[in-house]
């Protein structure tokens, strides 16, 4: 396959950026997105050019540090599929693709495709976890957990921090992210007694780090690799309703 | 015993050779619950629900048209007398106009302050964006308050204040319903039939998202409200349009 790439390219924080034309040649269709950038990359250093910067670690789908929109779509028209675990048979021979990082103030950019996304971790460090004393492991069937809850608190837990909820989001807004770890924990026994403390704290942080309002258009889990549903975001807004009611 | 677990250096601060990603910007700390999205949101929720109620009334109370001038015009009296003599003239109704202007302007004060949130927090647009969400009447909601608010305006010129109807403000209420929608004024019953289909998109998201807002719309409720959510839109456009659809047809008059 022969591909024409427009990509983002921005040498740090402080350029402006600018869209970049590559042309990509001999390209396999079982190669991954990420594997077709490090070809790329690979001419790149050869010519003594800057290689195209862009996050990855697991490149397995589970580890949420990929990510790039792709023709407008965050990790590409694929659903529920990471950028890593996008494959190049979904694209024809001869196909323009372009590539940007996630677009929202919150996550600034630091280098072409790459983006700072610690705005996450301050709202789990707002609130995202359970205040145990830690000491040997409980036997798992101590606590008994309704196999329904189970599953939804799983489903909730599968968000991998990745972000393209809000690079979708047409307001910028964090709220599927931040509602699947709320739901996560509020299912649970162990998040009962924070349950709405962490709620009012985790979405004022949101807030503070300057994501936009849900207005509820769906963009986020239409693009999220893990499909979190909007449930989520319900359950979060009952939650912190309940935590202001108080 | 407690056992001390020395904090190995995976957890330890890493000392940065090169330069320090960018410190995080101090923020401007929302204040309090109406300051928060969510709480902006729950404005717009729960106004939105005054203004579907009131449309609902106000939906019922046009089809009296269809029952006679007469009919129609003890009904604008009645809400006028509503509670009397144990109230003035007017009380009941003039209460209810001032929930409805204050639910207007919080509705729009809400959405003003959360569309320029989300501007702030995309400051740089996308070269290529594609929607994935089927529901386009989401992405036109701000648009659709806007068109909508342009023609309350001249709906009260219209209807209520007659400044712009043949027939004035000294007139029965029927008898300017039926002079505004004369076929030879055929350009208002259109604007009225496009405003009023705006309403009906506006409400095809607004209502359930009100609800998802409020923490109700879960599990299998969601499409039930959704559904919900596209009837009362469907009732309200069709009841909305039918007494000046049949004026202009020349049905009635
Ligand atoms: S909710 Fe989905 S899209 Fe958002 S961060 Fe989690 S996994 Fe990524
Ligand atoms: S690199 Fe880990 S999820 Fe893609």
């Amino acid at each position: 396959m022969n591909l024409t790439l427009k990509v983002w390219r921005q040498k740090g924080p402080e350029d402006p950026g600018r869209m970049v034309t590559y042309q990509v040649k001999d390209v396999s269709p079982d190669m991954s997105f990420l594997e077709m950038l490090d070809v790329l990359n690979e001419r790149l250093i050869l010519e003594g050019e800057d290689p195209i910067a862009f996050d990855h670690d697991c490149r397995e789908g589970i580890c949420g540090m990929c990510g790039m929109v792709i023709n407008g779509v965050p990790h590409g028209e694929q659903k529920a599929t990471t950028t890593c675990q996008l494959h190049m048979r979904h694209f024809e021979d001869g196909a323009t693709i372009t590539i940007e990082p996630w677009r929202a103030a919150p996550f600034p950019v630091i280098k072409d495709l790459v983006v700072d996304r610690s705005a996450f971790d301050r709202i789990i460090q707002a609130g995202g976890f359970i205040s145990v004393p830690a000491g040997s492991a409980p036997d798992a069937h101590s606590i008994p957990v309704r196999k329904e809850d189970a599953d939804a608190a799983f489903d909730a837990a599968t968000c991998i921090g990745c972000g393209a909820c809000v690079a979708a989001c047409p307001n910028g807004s964090a709220s599927l992210f931040v509602a699947a770890k709320i739901t996560h924990l509020s299912l649970l026994p162990q998040g009962q007694p924070e349950r709405l403390s962490r709620a009012k704290a985790m979405v004022e942080q949101m807030d503070a780090e300057g994501f936009g309002g849900c207005t509820n258009t769906g963009e986020c889990t239409a693009v999220c690799p893990k499909g979190i549903p909007l449930d989520t975001i319900a359950r979060m807004n009952a939650d912190y309703l309940k935590a202001n009611a108080k | 015993m407690t056992a001390t677990i020395e904090r190995g250096t995976a957890t330890a601060p890493v000392p940065s050779t090169t330069a320090a990603p960018p410190a995080p910007k101090p923020r401007k700390r929302p204040s309090g619950f109406l300051g928060s999205s969510t709480g902006k949101k729950v404005v717009m929720a729960v106004t939105g629900a005054i203004m579907v109620g009131f449309l609902v009334l106000h939906m019922l109370g046009n089809l009296k048209i269809f029952f006679g001038k007469d009919s129609f015009n003890e009904y604008a009296h009645a809400l006028r007398t509503l509670a009397e003599p144990l109230l003035p003239y007017r009380t009941v109704l003039t209460v209810l106009e001032v929930i409805l202007v204050a639910s207007v302007v919080l509705h729009m004060w809400a959405a003003v302050s959360l569309a320029r949130r989300a501007r702030r927090a995309r400051p740089v647009k996308y070269v290529a964006k594609k929607s994935q969400a089927g529901g386009y009447v989401a992405h036109i909601m701000r648009w659709g308050g806007v068109t909508i608010a342009l023609f309350v305006v001249w709906h009260l010129l219209d209807l209520t204040f007659g400044v712009v109807n043949p027939k004035g403000y000294d007139s029965a209420p029927a008898d300017r319903m039926i002079a505004g929608f004369q076929p030879g004024r055929w350009w208002v019953t259109l604007f009225y039939l496009v405003a009023v289909v705006m309403v009906g998109l506006h409400l095809r998201h607004g209502v359930w998202s009100a609800l998802q807002t409020l923490g109700w719309a879960r599990g299998g409720r969601r499409r039930m409200l959704q559904v919900l959510a596209g009837a009362l839109a469907a009732v309200l456009v069709l009841g909305f349009l039918a007494p000046p659809l049949a004026i202009t047809m020349g049905f009635k008059g």
